[in-house]
Formats: C-alpha cells, sequence, structure tokens
C-alpha cells in the first residue's frame, strides 16, 4: 500500500531523514516513535506530498509520490492525515469542516456529503455538535471531529502525527478509542505517537526513529519484548516510566 | 444656511453656507457637498484598487518559491517609501507620456476632472495597496502553519486551500488594521487636490480663498472628515462583529 524507499531529505544542509525504507501493507497498522526531532513528522508528511524529499521514492498504492507528474491533491484526497492540533477549520461549523473537501474535491453533492458527515459524527460520538464551531468544542472533541473530517473522503490510508500529544490526558481515552476502532476496522494506518499502550493493543509493526534513521522497523511483541538497539530501549524505558 | 443655527455662533458667521458659490454652481454649502462627493469616490475607488493589488500581492508574499514572493516585496518597497505625492504625480504626469497607448486614451478620451479622477484611484489604490498587502501577510502569517497543510492533504488545490481556508480567516483578523488604512485612504484622497480634482479639503480651500472665511470653512470641512471617520467606524465594528465566529474571543486564535 505505502512504500518508502531509501528517502532522505534536507533541509538546506541539514540531512533530515536519512535513507529511510519501510512499508505499510493494506490494513496494517504501524506505530512509529523516536525522540523530538529525529524526523518522525517529516517522514509522514513526505508520505502524502506535504514536504518534498530528495532522494528515495515513496510510492502510495503505486503511485510515486515524489514524480512531478503525480497529480498530488488527487493523491492527498485519498490518504486522510489526522494533525497534533486538530486543523480544523475555525470560520466552518463541524458539518462543513466535514464537507468542504467532499464536495469540492470529490464533487459530492450537498446531500450526499451531509449525509455521509452525519454517519461520521455518529460514530465519533458528536452528532449533536454538527452545527457548532470547532471553538466552542473541548479538544478530544476537536480530534475526533479531525478524524472524522478525513474518513469523510473515504481514504485508503490513515496518517496519524501525534493525534494525542496535545490533549488533556482525560480527553486521550476518547481519542484512542475511535482509532483503536478504526484499527480494528481494518484501516491502514501510520502513527506516529508514544502511546505504547495503543502500539500495544493495535499495532502490526513499531517503527523507531533517531536522527532521521529508522533504527528499528519490527513487529510489535519482538518490539516490546527486546527494544534491539539500546538507543531505543533508553527512549522505551523512559516513555514507559510515564 | 438652514440648519436652525443662528447666523452667527461661535462669533463667526455661518450665513456663508447658504451663499451662492463663486461659481455659481448653487450654494457653498453644496459646493462644500461636491467635494465630500469627490473624497468618496476616490477613496471608495482606491480602496477597491487597493483591496484587490493588496491581496493579490499579500498572497503572492506567502507563496512557496523565490519569484512571486520578490516580485510583491519589491512593490510594497517602492510604492509604500515613495512619498504619495511624488506618485500621484508620476500616475498624472509621467504615465501618460510613458505608456503611448494608454496615455493618449487618457489624454483625449478623458475629460480633465475623469483623468485626475483616474490618476488620483490608481495613485490612491497603489499606495494603499502596498500597505493592504502587508496586513493580508501578516494576517496569513498569523494562522497556523499547519492550517494550510490540513486543507491541502484534504486534497484541496492551493488556490483552494487560499480561497476557502486561509483568506476567510485572515480577513477577520484585519478587520481592525484594514479599517485603520482605509481612514487613510479618506486622508490621504485631499492629496488629489494638488492635481487640481475638487475634492473636499480643496473645496474648502476654495471656499476660504472665495470669501475670506476661513474660520468657517475649515470647522465646517473637519466636521465633515470626522463624520466620515464615524461613520466608517461604526460599519466596521458592525463588520467585526457579523464576522466574529462562536468560541473565539476577538474573532481568531
Ligand atoms: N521547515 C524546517 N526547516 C528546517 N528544519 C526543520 C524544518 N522542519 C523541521 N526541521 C528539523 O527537522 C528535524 C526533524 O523534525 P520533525 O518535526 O520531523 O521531528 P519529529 O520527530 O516530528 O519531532 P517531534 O517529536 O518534536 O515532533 C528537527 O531537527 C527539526 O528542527
Ligand atoms: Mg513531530
Amino acid at each position: 500500500m505505502i512504500s518508502i524507499q531509501d528517502v532522505s531529505k534536507w533541509y538546506g544542509e541539514f540531512q533530515v531523514l536519512r535513507d529511510c525504507t519501510t512499508r505499510v501493507d493494506k490494513g496494517e497498522v504501524v506505530v512509529v516513535c523516536g525522540p523530538s526531532g529525529s524526523g518522525k513528522s517529516t517522514l509522514i508528511k513526505c508520505v502524502n506530498g506535504l514536504e518534498p524529499f530528495q532522494k528515495g521514492e515513496i510510492r502510495i498504492e503505486n503511485v510515486s509520490v515524489g514524480d512531478r507528474r503525480t497529480n498530488l491533491p488527487r493523491l492527498r484526497a485519498r490518504v486522510g492525515m489526522v494533525f497534533q492540533h486538530f486543523e480544523l477549520f475555525p470560520h466552518l461549523t463541524v458539518m462543513q469542516n466535514l464537507t468542504i473537501a467532499q464536495r469540492r474535491v470529490l464533487k459530492r453533492n450537498v446531500r450526499g456529503a451531509t449525509d455521509k458527515g452525519l454517519a461520521l459524527l455518529e460514530a465519533v460520538g458528536l452528532k449533536a455538535h454538527a452545527q457548532k464551531y470547532p471553538a466552542q468544542l473541548s479538544g478530544g472533541q476537536q480530534q475526533r471531529v479531525a478524524i472524522a473530517r478525513a474518513l469523510a473522503m473515504d481514504p485508503i490510508a490513515m496518517l496519524f502525527d501525534e493525534p494525542t500529544s496535545a490533549l488533556d490526558p482525560e480527553m486521550i481515552k476518547e481519542v484512542l478509542d475511535v482509532m483503536v476502532r478504526l484499527a480494528q476496522d481494518g484501516m491502514t494506518m501510520m502513527v506516529v505517537t508514544h502511546e505504547m499502550g495503543f502500539a500495544r493493543r493495535v499495532a502490526h509493526r513499531v517503527i523507531f526513529m533517531d536522527q532521521g534513521r529508522i533504527v528499528e522497523d519490527r513487529p510489535k511483541d519482538d518490539f516490546f519484548k527486546d527494544p534491539g538497539t539500546e538507543r531505543a530501549q533508553q527512549f522505551l524505558s523512559k516513555i514507559l516510566a510515564h | 444656511m438652514s440648519l436652525g443655527l443662528p447666523h452667527t455662533f461661535l462669533g463667526l458667521d455661518w450665513s456663508i453656507f447658504a451663499q451662492p458659490a463663486f461659481d455659481r454652481s448653487g450654494t457653498y454649502f453644496q459646493f462644500l457637498l461636491v467635494g465630500l462627493q469627490w473624497t468618496l469616490i476616490i477613496s471608495v475607488l482606491g480602496w477597491a484598487v487597493a483591496f484587490v493589488i493588496g491581496s493579490i500581492a499579500g498572497i503572492m508574499r506567502t507563496l512557496p518559491g523565490r519569484i512571486l514572493p520578490s516580485i510583491a516585496a519589491v512593490y510594497v518597497e517602492v510604492f509604500r517609501n515613495v512619498p504619495l505625492l511624488v506618485q500621484l504625480f508620476l500616475w498624472y504626469f509621467v504615465m501618460p507620456e510613458l505608456i503611448p497607448g494608454i496615455g493618449m486614451w487618457f489624454k483625449q478620451g478623458l475629460n480633465p476632472l475623469l483623468q485626475q479622477m483616474v490618476a488620483a484611484v490608481l495613485c490612491l489604490g497603489f499606495f494603499t495597496g502596498a500597505r493592504v498587502a502587508e496586513q493580508v501577510r501578516s494576517g496569513l502569517g498569523s494562522l497556523p502553519r499547519a492550517q494550510r497543510a490540513a486543507g491541502l492533504a484534504l486534497g484541496l488545490n492551493l488556490m483552494q486551500v487560499y480561497l476557502l481556508i486561509l483568506l476567510p480567516v485572515a480577513y477577520r483578523i484585519i478587520i481592525p488594521t484594514l479599517t485603520s488604512e482605509f481612514l487613510n485612504i479618506i486622508k490621504n484622497s485631499a492629496v488629489a487636490s494638488t492635481i487640481g480634482l475638487v475634492e473636499l479639503s480643496r473645496q474648502s480651500q476654495q471656499l476660504g480663498e472665495f470669501t475670506a472665511h476661513w474660520y468657517e470653512s475649515f470647522i465646517a470641512v473637519t466636521v465633515l472628515y470626522a463624520a466620515i471617520n464615524v461613520a466608517v467606524m461604526l460599519a466596521a465594528r458592525y463588520l467585526e462583529r457579523a464576522a466574529r465566529l462562536p468560541g473565539l474571543v476577538g474573532g481568531h486564535k
């Protein structure tokens, strides 16, 4: 589904990604973790072409992301993305947030887009809030709306960049629950997170990054039993400590 | 003047506004209203030009790549820093000579008043546009960077992201500064008197010269400018309230 091959990226002189290679198969949930600045966000942004990369290749269902001839908007419309700070559009109601891209990108009619939106809001437990504005919702509610917004495009895969790290502890669970359900429904997911409980429950593989490199990339159980490199062990014991 | 005021008030003679103007176009009160009308016309048209050009330039400054942002930056620097009076002379005297085709149309196809108006509108528009561009840029810049990414990630193209997502929020944020730019353009429109356009300040000047009632003239014109300002501020406050988003104090994060 998603294949990342020898991807390197520089910001000027500074190399953010070093020969990253991995893949996410259909229905697979891959958790990406690693210390701050290790390039997790950058890698995930490269996957849907939000960041350009200078070397290597990323393919989504055999469409090359880096190819200049690729229609990036069309590709991105098929890959959902969820951000750390939700990034709902503040001037649109919850429902409008869910329908805007359905209408403008997928050219669905109002009726179809709204029905889809309502069904998804119901699924994330926020149907009653359809006519509110994002700022009238709690962080956890906003993030659930953001997930619903991405799902409204019927994506073939979902990317998450630290979806719970801006949330108060009591709201983390409501968002993780939605993600767990999504994973159990068979969604292909690439999730940057330090929520190891989530990784334990639903991840198939865990990737550990450090200084722009994919240092570990193995099945979840292996990773938790034996994180391999010392760097990964240290990291794991640190985040499991709190 | 038939405002129910005594002819002398504050020790000044207000009856001059009821007297026929030197050019026999009506009373001096009407004479001032003509000026008010031209002030409003060139300010509003100038603002329209400024808003469009300023928005385009402001957007260009935030686009990826080098060329478009640089072009916009040069525009802003030039038009913000060359004195307004010089710019007006360039539009009115120099531009028609430099651009043959349009210059011909300008000099022969338009009567003098329209020539003055076109020059004043373009001058005020491009000058204020440079300032609007900076407001638009800072409005866009104050949005979280990931808003653009969120729009793109949904499959919207860059143009849609700007029109549907970034600008509606950015404009809301900069309503107060845009309001003060609009007040500025009204004030600056007085520069058009230097090329002979009969806007408000020039009319009051002429009124003073022909009647020697300088105080009355200046007080009247001050009141008129103040009235415009109050009206603009009220309209802006209404606009701001109408555009405010529920849940966000002051309209933005
Ligand atoms: N636009 C940019 N220009 C220059 N350097 C950047 C830019 N964006 C990110 N970087 C650098 O690239 C490195 C990787 O950043 P990235 O955001 O991918 O890290 P991360 O693993 O997601 O970290 P975090 O856990 O803090 O989110 C960091 O050192 C960061 O400073
Ligand atoms: Mg990050």
